[in-house]
């Protein structure tokens, strides 16, 4: 008899075959405008394609940096061996700085203070094992990235406290749901060891207020804990508001250079700004040095290829082109976020108010035939097999509340998005104000129903999705 | 209250600055033809130089493969997005024909058996996660990488019981050796999961015998509950192709496919060695386990290999062409590069291990020591590089049971240097200089020297 670890054989639990299926079903049937017109719609991942002329034209004129060229001199020996933990050098100072103009320049990243990682998967996971033991907890505010249940508790042993956020103030974080977080994980006997944020959020598509981020920081700082902000889609904020980093309030708040400055790290990544995800670039910033040296010497696990370092460290470092870049990704995120929201609502459906991300959190809970997840799934599944478009029920982002749905608007074209606007139209149309279901179909679909959602459906379940499809 | 894991400050503990002194005078004063003739020669660093201007050559004429366009076509948005855990099917076909081509296509590899990873280092941690849990062991036969002790150990919880190898029989793996490492796991109440061997091996640069093999699979079929993992690393440095044997081949010879132990030998691979490529982080484990191989994918998006890396050694492994008369020159030059080490040794008076394979030759300077310890090994490792300027790794690091043996790399360098290197040696032993006893007063090296101690070293020298 064979063994494996318990991660191993712990993994096939829990597995949820209702959401599988909607992958399953796009993997058997995508959309595609010439070929399979009929197809299913991707809104399910959050993918930014709509910057990559930008960047192809930069390519074109610089065909240096992807050559392994320098100069017109081959480096490629120089990058071949280079795999050191530090990270190159100019990488690292072209990150700092491109984080810094997200941020309109307001606060300073010291790239000594970076460690890069295979990705924000892999520097979340690095900042648990630098921060918790096994059967420690963070806490984190729900709905979340479905993949933070294998990102941070599989490998590490951390788990997850949920700081219940509800529709009724737009999913804000308040100071109740904190307190109540850090009971319940009290109750289970786990030591909180912080609390992890998305800001701006995924999939609410909000950033944090000040008013939350200073929550937040108190917070912290009377329990004396960790907060860590994952800041990927810090470049994708296109509302009036600027965008305001965990490190701005520290800043405001002069608590730079002070003990809870340490214990508060960022999480970043070109994955969604610039639309890479294939490259696997993350970092972690932090101003504690311990945890900056323990992380680098982790990160031994999942660096970054050198290859791709050098390319981007000449992209980022091309000033004209990152303010350039920034500003046109604004604009098109919030011309195609109008798209969808003003799309939505001729059909009857409302969205959270959104300035960032690259998705809208859709409310759907007028087309629940009740307010049970389970008539969630069933919406969820009807628009899948009926209505052809794969978007996320709110259920595997641990929404508490049902209804709520994840839906994208950044990884397909515009024709592309106004024909999955004008199917979801007609569906609504016709099922009569979205409330009237036969009662044929509902058995139907009630015998199509698996057991009840669990919450770890996104844990490692899936055989074949593709990863980081945040 | 903690603020930060074990894992994060445990970092600390244990730092052994003598061998960090090593690094740190390279760093100070690294060796340069022109702008620093009398600096610290680096012969610490396991990586292949040797062939660089074949990969450049390939790459001038296959510009495409580096510029993103696929048949003169941009392909960029597609590289750009893709980030599917199972990895580029191209470059896996031609990763795993790669693997055969290494073995002179004795065994053919299953693309659909491989997971990429973000280099070896990533790969043996990830198989160590699917294959035990926190405080079980894998027995490893002494000597092995200092690196070791972090990628298997350091998050994973899992032990390291050393089966003791020695000079006597040319450091190979015997039975009771074996026998003994597993009963000695069972004194310290830790539950055996499998055997890790690296073949071939660093840091003795010799292939795993068919001997050591049969002991191996002939251990692991008896205890049904225990894998073996073959880091193959080396494997394209291997002199000669015959003389290496995979594990592989093993399980198709001894027609193991259809009993259980097919599913518990498991090979790691990367290209930092054979290509000379370890800036680019491309790993992979082979497994016929389906279940590994599915957690082991799912575990890969803790790194995953960039796919602009994937395209490119896609390209680059799926030209026959080149494949073989990259191996083919890899292997003559290493070998040659070998002899001029030994040759040059020789004439020195020291000898080393017999050596087919690696970038590295095992070197035994146990007639230089004062006395037979190790601390006579340390005094003499900074007498080598305070006053010869040769940063070389001493046995200790490499967790060897008897003093006085080195680990003396070739590949990094040009032959000027290694003749220059050689010829610091030879003046320091012709002075007596290295055999004179100086009476130091230092702290005993514990087993635990590379751990976690080097803040500024680079990562990964093997």
């Amino acid at each position: 008899m064979k063994q494996l670890s318990t991660k191993v054989t712990s993994n096939g639990h829990g597995q949820d075959s209702s959401y599988f299926l909607g992958w399953e079903e796009y993997e058997k049937n995508p959309y595609d405008e010439i070929k399979n017109p009929n197809g299913m719609i991707q809104m399910g991942l959050a993918e930014n394609q709509l910057c990559f002329d930008l960047i192809e034209s930069w390519l074109a004129k610089n065909p240096d940096a992807a050559s392994l060229k320098r100069n017109g001199q081959s480096i490629f020996r120089e990058l071949a061996l280079f795999q050191d933990y530090h990270g190159m050098p100019e990488f690292k100072k072209a990150m700092a700085e491109f984080m810094e103009e997200i941020r309109g320049n307001r606060v300073t990243f010291d790239p000594k203070k970076i460690v890069l990682a295979a990705g924000s998967t892999s520097a979340n996971e690095t900042l648990m094992f630098c921060l918790a033991e096994p059967g420690d907890a963070f806490l984190l505010p729900t709905p979340y990235y479905p993949g933070f249940d294998r990102d941070l508790k599989w490998r590490t042993g951390a788990e997850i406290v949920p700081i219940h956020c509800s529709s009724s103030n737009g999913f804000q974080i308040t100071e109740a749901a904190l307190q109540q977080a850090y009971q319940q994980a009290h109750k289970l006997d786990l030591k909180v060891k912080g609390v992890l944020v998305t800001n701006p959020s995924n999939p609410l598509g909000t950033a944090l207020t000040r008013r939350e981020l200073n929550l937040l920081v108190d917070f912290i700082t009377s329990k004396n804990i960790h907060l860590i902000s994952d800041e990927i889609y810090s470049g994708t904020m296109f509302g009036f508001e600027q965008f305001i980093s965990v490190m701005d309030v520290l800043k405001d708040k002069k608590l730079e250079n002070t003990e809870v400055s340490k214990r508060v790290h960022v999480v970043y990544s070109l994955s969604k700004d610039l639309g890479l995800p294939g490259f696997r670039v993350g970092a972690i910033y932090s101003n504690d040095e311990m945890i900056v040296s323990a992380a680098t010497k982790m990160s031994s696990f999942g660096l970054v290829s050198s290859q791709t370092q050098y390319l981007l460290s000449a992209l980022l470092s091309d000033k004209k082109f990152t303010s350039q870049y920034l500003e046109e990704n604004q604009k098109r995120l919030k011309s195609r976020q109008k798209q969808l929201v003003s799309g939505l609502e001729s059909a009857g459906i409302t969205c959270l108010r959104s300035n960032a991300g690259l998705f809208c959190w859709v409310d759907m809970r007028h087309l629940l035939d009740t307010n049970t997840f389970e008539a969630e799934l069933d919406l969820w599944k009807k628009i899948v097999y009926n209505v052809k478009l794969n978007i996320s029920p709110g259920s595997s982002c641990h929404c508490t509340e049902p209804g709520w749905f994840r839906v994208c608007f950044a990884n397909m074209s515009e024709d592309t998005l106004d024909l999955a606007l004008k199917r979801l139209k007609t569906f609504v149309e016709s099922t009569d104000c979205g409330r009237m279901i036969s009662r044929s179909s509902h058995e139907r679909l009630k015998s199509l129903r698996k057991k009840t959602v669990s919450n770890w459906v996104f844990r490692v379940s899936w055989s074949d999705r593709v990863p980081d499809e945040r | 209250m903690d603020l930060l894991s074990r894992k994060a400050t445990c970092n600390s503990h244990g730092q052994d600055s003598s061998y960090f002194l090593g690094w740190e005078e390279y760093e100070k004063n690294p060796y340069d033809v022109l702008k620093n003739p009398h600096g610290i020669i680096q012969m610490g660093l396991a990586e292949n130089q040797l062939c660089f201007d074949l990969l450049e050559s390939w790459l001038v004429q296959n510009p495409d493969a580096a510029s993103f366009k696929r048949d003169g076509q941009s392909i960029f948005r597609e590289l750009a997005l893709f980030q599917d855990y199972h990895g580029l099917s191209s470059f896996k076909n031609a990763l795993a024909n790669f693997m055969s081509e290494n073995r002179q296509n004795r065994v053919f590899f299953d693309s659909n058996n491989l997971v990429l990873t973000a280099g070896a280092t990533s790969a043996n941690e990830t198989l160590m996660f699917c294959l035990a849990n926190p405080g079980d062991a894998f027995l490893l036969p002494t000597p092995y990488y200092p690196g070791f002790d972090r990628d298997l150990k350091w998050r994973t919880g899992v032990e390291i019981v050393p089966i003791q190898c020695l000079s006597s029989n040319g450091f190979r793996i015997t039975k009771h050796a074996l026998e003994e490492a597993y009963e000695q796991a069972k004194k310290l109440n830790l539950n055996v999961k499998g055997v890790l061997i690296t073949n071939p091996s660093n840091p003795l640069g010799t292939t795993t015998t068919q001997t050591e093999l049969n002991i191996l699979f002939e251990f692991i079929s008896k205890n049904k509950n225990i894998h073996l993992v073959s880091d193959e690393i080396y494997s394209g440095t291997a002199f000669s192709s015959s003389e290496f044997i995979s594990v592989m081949e093993i399980l198709k010879n001894n027609q193991l496919e259809n009993t259980d132990v097919f599913n518990r030998v498991h090979i790691v691979y990367s290209l930092s060695k054979d290509l000379g490529l370890p800036g680019f982080r491309v790993g992979a484990i082979y497994s016929n386990d389906k279940d590994v191989i599915s957690a082991a994918t799912k575990m890969s998006s803790f790194g995953l290999v960039s796919s602009q890396t994937q395209y490119l050694l896609s390209s680059l492994l799926s030209d026959k062409e080149f494949t073989k008369t990259y191996l083919r020159e890899n292997q003559s030059r290493l070998k040659y590069r070998q002899r001029m080490l030994v040759t040059g040794l020789e004439a020195i008076g020291i000898g080393c291990l017999k050596s087919n394979a690696g970038l590295f030759c095992w070197v035994d300077m146990r007639h230089l020591l004062s006395s037979k310890t190790f601390e006579a090994e340390m005094d003499l490792w900074k007498k080598i590089v305070y006053e010869v300027k040769l940063n070389i790794s001493p046995g200790s690091a490499c967790h060897c049971e008897e003093p006085g043996w080195f680990r003396v790399c070739f590949a990094n360098m040009s032959e000027e240097t290694l003749k220059l290197a050689l010829k610091r040696l030879k003046k320091f032993v012709d002075n007596g200089a290295l055999t004179c006893s100086r009476k130091k007063t230092m702290t005993t090296i514990s087993n635990w020297v590379f751990r976690l101690s080097f803040h500024d070293r680079d990562a990964e020298e093997r």
